[in-house]
């Protein structure tokens, strides 16, 4: 067991750098999402950590090892892929015991591996199959196996869940959930969707373009994003941003004054924000309905439990907002809207953040 | 038409709509035959016709100067097993077959191995490798009658440079049949190393991948990720090649002719000899229809062993 250190890593491939000096400490026992969208580089960075692509620059260590210089089956860690690269041509036993064999292991120790890894995933009938008799969440399961029995002392899941449905993946959600509470290893999870960092990562690392923008627990990533790029990839429905038209200072906080006229007294410190052209982020549900601005609804999405609902304000900005349950509202009827000061973020030219009371 | 259809399947109306739309789909009918018909036709006259009628020239004492005397039943096949040329025949043609079909695996599949992968080096050699197949038996006949030429050809020069005695392997009757066997693995290797090559291109990356974080070495990788992932390219080569050394006849006829003493004389060229030399069509006709027999034995065979690894 250890924790997993990167140390200014970079990526090149040729000309193209994937990833830039990047750092970062993932701690014994945590569950690190990387996420960030296509090409971000996160699926690059986790084949680094196992050996799969080279380091430009940079070091990569594993509880007290340096790894970045090993072959990947000497590195201590085990990988789940996102198409599961299951040996089509053995048995669900042979695979899982593959890695086991190689390392010259007894072939009893073997059997009584396989059997208590598969008592966890409940895969015990499988393991005289071949994967081609399997379906997509039992291969999962099996492939999810095969990491489990080497013992690591890091998972690597590259984008698991998503070739599985929606009903699917939300039940492998759940069970990689509980099998980080079963199996406390450090594990590093990839993926694009931010349902699934939210709900499995102790920590979650969001990358853009080979960069890390922000690394915090769900919550913090959620309520306190570091940059514009985190406010709007986090969260659905995205985060609206306006355009703020003037800052006044009341007392010590400061009041955005938006395009549209619409005052949003903030309990953000006038003192640190910058000169400049300043950006207001609201989520959904931080906008009140019933005062404020004039706007007009354009698109009403009923989601059962609380309705979306699309608007226009006067001076063309788009925003949406939440109502909780079903909403009367439809197209083009009138609504005043007014953004909750204590809820909101504003992000200056170069995305970056500016938050209620301590920034970081 | 919707109501001709319901005609012919009581059933259909109470079926939704959906199926009834595509009501007549799949349902047999006289004027769908009419699409295969051209293929039909082909098929009949080209394979089955001529088929069927080389089976029952076996059974006819049918001469080309003589014409046709009538059924003799099995005389000709029996006349064949006693004929001692023809037995010859038999045991060289199996023997080539033997020789060329595991040679043809194992090299083609080494070749793919060694250019399998994206050096500008490999791509040339693929080439080179796949190059001689475009070329007709007569050239390559041309250029390794130019290799085996006592005292000037290839061979014997490097083999003197070595101070080496020299081989006549055309004129050895031990090792006539073995200068056809290398004159024809480096005609045609190309095909099963293409194929090899297809199929590995096959495998996904992720499972090698999968293999090194696994600790497999690259013996453990090609032994149990590799091969079996080839086994049925393996196979597909092997019923490819026997079905066609089996017909083995231009390069013998133009390097060894046959000989020495019958030393390398294939089962066609005795066929081609007793019907287009002898113009005895009957006799030539179960001469083929044995060799027909042998093929598909051999290829059977092959099958049902590539099955049984299936399941073992």
């Amino acid at each position: 067991m250890g924790g997993l250190v990167l140390r200014n890593v970079s990526k090149r491939f040729g000309p193209v750098g994937v990833i830039d000096d990047l750092s970062l400490e993932v701690g014994e026992g945590e569950f690190a999402v990387f996420l960030g969208p296509s090409g971000c580089g996160k699926s690059t960075l986790l084949r680094m950590v196992a050996g799969l692509e080279t380091l430009s620059a940079g070091e990569i260590h594993l509880g007290r090892r340096r790894i970045d210089a090993l072959a990947p089956g000497e590195r201590g860690v085990a990988m789940v892929f996102q198409h599961y690269a299951l040996y089509p041509h053995m048995t669900v036993r042979q695979n899982m015991g593959f890695g086991l064999r190689n390392v010259g292991m007894p072939a009893t120790e073997v059997e009584a591996k396989i059997a208590q890894a598969a008592a966890l995933l409940e895969i015990g009938d499988l393991l005289d199959r071949r994967p081609a008799q399997l379906s997509g969440g039992q291969r999962q399961r099996v492939a999810i196996g095969r990491a489990i029995v080497k013992q690591p002392e890091a998972f690597l899941f590259d984008e698991p869940l998503s070739n599985l449905d929606a009903a699917l993946r939300a039940r492998t959600r759940v069970e990689l959930a509980r099998l980080h509470q079963q199996v406390p290893s450090t594990m590093v999870f990839v993926t694009h969707d931010q349902m699934e960092a939210m709900t499995l990562a102790t920590r979650i690392v969001v990358m853009n373009a080979g960069r890390i923008e922000q690394v915090g627990t769900p919550i913090e990533v959620y309520r306190r994003p570091a940059t514009r790029f985190v406010a709007g990839f986090i969260g659905t429905p995205a985060m609206n941003f306006l355009p703020v038209a003037a800052v006044e200072a009341e007392g010590a906080r400061a009041t955005a004054v938006l395009a549209d006229g619409m005052r949003v007294p903030t309990a953000i410190p006038a003192t640190r924000l910058p000169a400049g052209p300043l950006t207001l982020g609201v989520r959904a549900e931080h906008v009140v309905a019933g005062q404020g601005s004039p706007a007009v609804v354009e698109v009403v999405e009923h989601l059962g439990e609380r309705t979306l609902i699309h608007a226009r304000l006067q001076d063309g900005s788009a925003l949406v907002y939440a109502e909780p349950g079903d909403s009367a509202l439809r197209a083009g009827d009138a609504a005043t809207l007014q953004a909750d000061g204590s809820a909101v973020h504003l992000f200056d030219g170069a995305g970056r953040a500016y938050h209620a009371g301590l920034n970081p | 038409m919707s109501g001709a259809a319901d005609v012919l399947a009581p059933g259909a109306a109470a079926r939704p709509v959906a199926a009834a739309s595509a009501a007549g789909v799949g349902r047999p009918s006289l004027l769908n035959l009419l699409f295969v018909l051209p293929y039909v036709m082909l098929m009949l006259g080209l394979v089955a016709v001529p088929v069927g009628f080389g089976l029952w020239l076996s059974f006819q004492d049918y001469d080309m100067l003589g014409g046709w005397n009538g059924s003799v039943g099995l005389a000709n096949y029996v006349n064949l097993l006693s004929d001692r040329i023809f037995q010859g025949a038999v045991r060289n043609t199996l023997l080539f077959v033997a020789m060329t079909v595991p040679a043809f695996v194992g090299l083609g599949l080494f070749l793919a191995l060694a250019l399998n992968d994206g050096l500008r080096r490999s791509a040339v050699l693929r080439s080179v490798f796949f190059g001689s197949s475009v070329l007709s038996v007569t050239v390559v006949t041309l250029i390794w009658r130019l290799v085996y030429m006592p005292e000037r050809g290839l061979l014997g020069t490097v083999l003197g440079a070595f101070g080496l005695p020299e081989v006549n392997l055309v004129a050895d009757e031990r090792l006539a049949l073995l200068s056809v066997v290398i004159v024809t693995l480096w005609w045609i290797i190309g095909l099963p190393m293409t194929l090899f090559l297809a199929a590995l291109q096959q495998i996904p990356r992720e499972i090698y991948e999968a293999a090194a974080l696994d600790n497999a070495g690259r013996a453990r990788t090609l032994w149990s990720i590799t091969l079996p992932s080839l086994k049925r390219t393996i196979l597909l080569v092997a019923v490819i090649e026997a079905i066609l050394q089996f017909q083995i006849f231009g390069q013998v006829l133009l390097i060894t002719g046959g000989g020495p003493n019958n030393a390398s004389r294939p089962v066609v060229q005795f066929i081609y000899e007793a019907g287009f030399r002898d113009w005895q069509l009957g006799f030539a006709a179960a001469a083929s229809q044995v060799l027909f027999l042998l093929m598909l034995l051999a290829a059977l065979g092959q099958l049902w062993l590539g099955r049984r690894q299936d399941r073992g």
